[in-house]
């Protein structure tokens, strides 16, 4: 029997045909759309009135005359010439790059060899990483002006005696202009190096212990198994706090602005410090012009170079 | 019983009418609530109770008045957050440099009515008046307080390097010989100097080209010529570069402004320094200085005709946007807290005393702003009252009245000091430095900050 006799004889419901259902504002409210837009409201106005809303304004502010006391003329793409040709851009591009290199070769593997350090202690791991993290929960602010105090140039400077002691020094730090960008690293590493820590001792616990099993019976030392094993299975954590690292570096202010003031000599000027100085370094009225375009190339150059880099790692990830 | 409660209430409400009335009457005058600066951030609980009695006794004399201490230190960054955001007090000071300028692109309010109406307008002294007056003849800042650089120094470290505590250097190369001693007797740098890139290491780099007579700038306004890289300025850094790195007399750090070298200096750690002449005022709020270590000297002059001792100072404005009748009280305010002392002996008396109760220094020396004569009378009303060592700071007061006043460069003031502070800080962290090189580079900055008015 075909179907049609089987629903005829039987009485089966046929599926019952689909109804489009008309799309109004009123189904749309009743299908919960409404409440989506309330609960969505308060992240829509925050975002908004402190995000969308100033990258709206320094996009308008770059192409203005502008020292937000007097009315705004239009100059066009003036301010982005006034940058680029000022001398001091130059040297502040050099810094960031100088700051941003030393971050990266010093400050992004001390981390890492602490993470794996700290993961072969069996006991007391918990202490370690409470130690390590510290630094992070001090204030930036006043980790970097006792750090200031610790940098004190004399021989009665608290590093310079501590180092007294093994007969090294005294190292002049912040009031050299070799010295102080190295300086700014050391504190800067110190700093934050606690949190990638975390990070690191987390993406760990994810790498197969029988890996580093088959690893020692291959006859591979610590080094070896660091080398062929870990790094290659922490690949894409890796890969992301570098890129996050080179972006944050891209950025450094705090350290130049309490510790140097971008001195000596402008030893430790940076881009973000530039444009704190275009903005509010004029007692008369900033240049909010020259400072928010600075700040678009550096948004864009960060972003050109993130999309670079996401590209080139692509293959290496473990995506 | 029913007319008794009827009284009761017709008296009842008859009381009330009348007590309406009377309110109504007093709460015609409305009360203006002005914000004034106080006192620089980290002050002592002494001087902030100074400074809330005098505040008390002004509105016990205007009860129509509410003033609002706000605290309030003047520096470059933070003066310009301020403006842009609005934030800055009813009443606030600014220093010599900036005013004119401030006044033309209408950041000040305008005061010449009110101020013409003071009794003693006609008694300023006119260079010193002038510097509150912007380009179209508008009063627009009151003179607060004028002073001249001076050279302050530690009697105890002069006193331990074998040197005579009241014969201060009067030569440079005195300065310099007496820097060697203190540093190698004493240990403690023997001079040091403000070198931190907030425009203090161009301010001090200045003074000291104005003692050997040489000149930042050559005319006036936006069509004034640098002239940073002259020879005089050449002799200081030299000067510079010998005490730091052939004498070693400048100590191991030299990123010191203005607050810190101030609190250097009270903790017994500098030997001598230059800032305006009335520093005492806040090593003594801020920095708790034992006044005995204290030395002021007048700077040494070369022996050149247009030698001179740099001179600033601080007006006190009141902000654009308020209204006429706060605008009244802020006048009322500034002649209260910052002229009557000068002008009125009961005031200057009234002054001198809640000062002394509350252990702040009274007769610290600054400049005339009226004329020398007022100058000295007003010191003589508060002579009974003077805490601070006056006698350590003789030599300053009998040099500087000889002593050529010049007001500082006059075009873009700031800008021209920011543009030498790189040279400053070159020449005391770099054997090396280029200073003819980085000199010139600092001139091109200076007048293309000149020519652009800012």
């Amino acid at each position: 029997m075909d179907a049609i006799s089987d629903i005829e004889v039987k009485g089966a419901a046929l599926p019952a045909p689909r109804h489009r259902v008309r799309r109004t504002p009123l189904s749309w409210a009743r299908g919960g759309g409404l409440s989506a837009l309330v609960f969505m409201a308060p992240m829509l106005i925050v975002f908004g009135a402190f995000s969308w809303y100033p990258i709206v304004r320094t996009v308008v502010m770059s192409l203005q005359h502008t020292n937000l006391v007097q009315a705004p003329t239009w100059v066009g793409l003036d301010n982005f010439s006034a940058v680029i040709h000022d001398p001091q851009t130059p040297i502040a591009v050099k810094n960031t790059a100088y700051f941003a290199l030393l971050a990266l070769v010093f400050g992004y593997p001390i981390p890492l060899a602490a993470a794996v350090l700290m993961s072969e202690v069996r006991r007391a791991r918990g202490w370690f990483s409470a130690l390590a993290y510290l630094p992070v929960v001090i204030p930036p602010v006043v980790a970097v002006l006792l750090w200031k105090v610790f940098y004190d140039g004399s021989s009665v400077g608290v590093f310079n005696t501590i180092l007294g002691w093994v007969h090294l020094g005294p190292y002049p730090w912040l009031q050299s202009q070799q010295w102080a960008m190295p300086s700014l690293v050391l504190e800067s590493t110190w700093a934050n190096a606690g949190g990638t820590v975390i990070i690191y001792l987390a993406a760990l616990t994810g790498v197969n212990a029988e890996l580093y099993e088959a690893a020692s019976v291959d006859g591979a030392g610590l080094w070896q198994k660091v080398w062929r094993v870990t790094l290659p299975q922490l690949r894409g954590v890796l890969l992301v706090t570098m890129i996050l690292q080179i972006i944050g570096t891209a950025q450094v202010f705090l350290e130049p602005f309490l510790f140097t003031s971008g001195g000596p000599a402008n030893a430790t000027l940076t881009v973000m410090l530039q444009i704190y100085d275009y903005a509010f370094g004029n007692s008369l009225g900033g240049d909010y012009g020259r400072a928010t375009a600075l700040s678009l190339m550096l948004a864009g150059f960060l972003a050109v170079f993130s999309l670079v880099y996401l590209r080139a790692t692509r293959s290496w990830s473990t995506e | 019983m029913k007319s008794i409660r009827l009284a009761t209430a017709v008296v009842a409400a008859g009381l009330l009418a009348v007590c309406a009335t009377a309110a109504a009457v007093g709460s015609t005058k409305k009360a203006v609530t002005i914000s004034v600066a106080s006192l620089i951030p980290g002050s002592t609980p002494a001087a902030i109770q100074q400074f809330n009695e005098q505040v008390a006794e002004f509105e016990r004399a205007h009860p129509s008045i509410k003033v609002k201490p706000v605290e309030y230190q003047w520096t470059g960054p933070t003066f310009a957050a301020k403006l842009a955001a609005g934030t800055l007090p009813t009443v606030f000071e600014v220093p010599f440099t900036d005013a004119r300028t401030l006044g033309d692109n209408g950041q000040l309010a305008d005061l010449t009515a009110g101020a013409k109406a003071l009794p003693y307008v006609s008694k300023y002294n006119k260079a010193v008046l002038a510097e509150g007056t912007d380009s179209k003849g508008r009063i627009v800042a009151l003179p607060k307080g004028a002073y001249a650089q001076a050279l302050h120094y530690n009697r105890k470290l002069f006193a331990q390097a074998g040197l005579n505590p009241n014969k201060p250097p009067r030569t440079w190369a005195q300065v310099e010989a007496d820097a060697l001693a203190i540093t190698q007797k004493t240990g403690k740098p023997g001079y040091v100097e403000m070198a931190k890139d907030d425009n203090t290491a161009g301010w001090i780099l200045t003074t000291l080209v104005y003692t050997l007579g040489g000149r930042m700038e050559q005319g006036i306004g936006t069509r004034a010529k640098a002239t940073v890289d002259n020879k005089q300025t050449i002799s200081a850094l030299n000067l510079l570069h010998h005490m730091r790195w052939v004498d070693n007399s400048m100590g191991a750090n030299f990123d010191y402004g203005w607050s810190d070298i101030n609190q250097a200096f009270a903790a017994g750690n500098i030997g001598m320094y230059i800032s305006g002449s009335d520093v005492y005022t806040n090593l003594v709020q801020a920095s708790k200085i034992d006044p005995s270590i204290y030395g002021l000297a007048a700077l040494p002059l070369a022996k050149n005709k247009k030698a001179g001792v740099l001179g600033g100072g601080t007006l006190v404005a009141v902000k654009p946007t308020v209204s006429a009748a706060e605008k009244a009280a802020a006048l009322k305010w500034i002649d209260f807290f910052y002229e009557e002392p000068l002008i009125s002996k009961a005031q200057a008396v009234r002054n001198a005393k809640t000062l002394v109760a509350n252990k702040q220094p009274v007769g610290v020396p600054a400049l005339p702003l009226f004329n020398k004569k007022q100058y000295d009378l007003a010191n003589s009303w508060i002579k009974p009252y003077i805490n601070v060592p006056i006698a350590q700071m003789k030599p300053f007061l009998t040099d500087i009245f000889a002593q050529p006043l010049i007001p500082e460069p006059e075009a873009s003031t700031q800008s021209v000091y920011h543009a030498l502070d790189a040279v400053v800080e070159a020449v005391l962290t770099n054997r090396n430095a280029d200073i003819q090189g980085m000199l010139k580079q600092a001139n091109s900055v200076a007048q293309q900050a000149i020519s652009s008015g800012s």
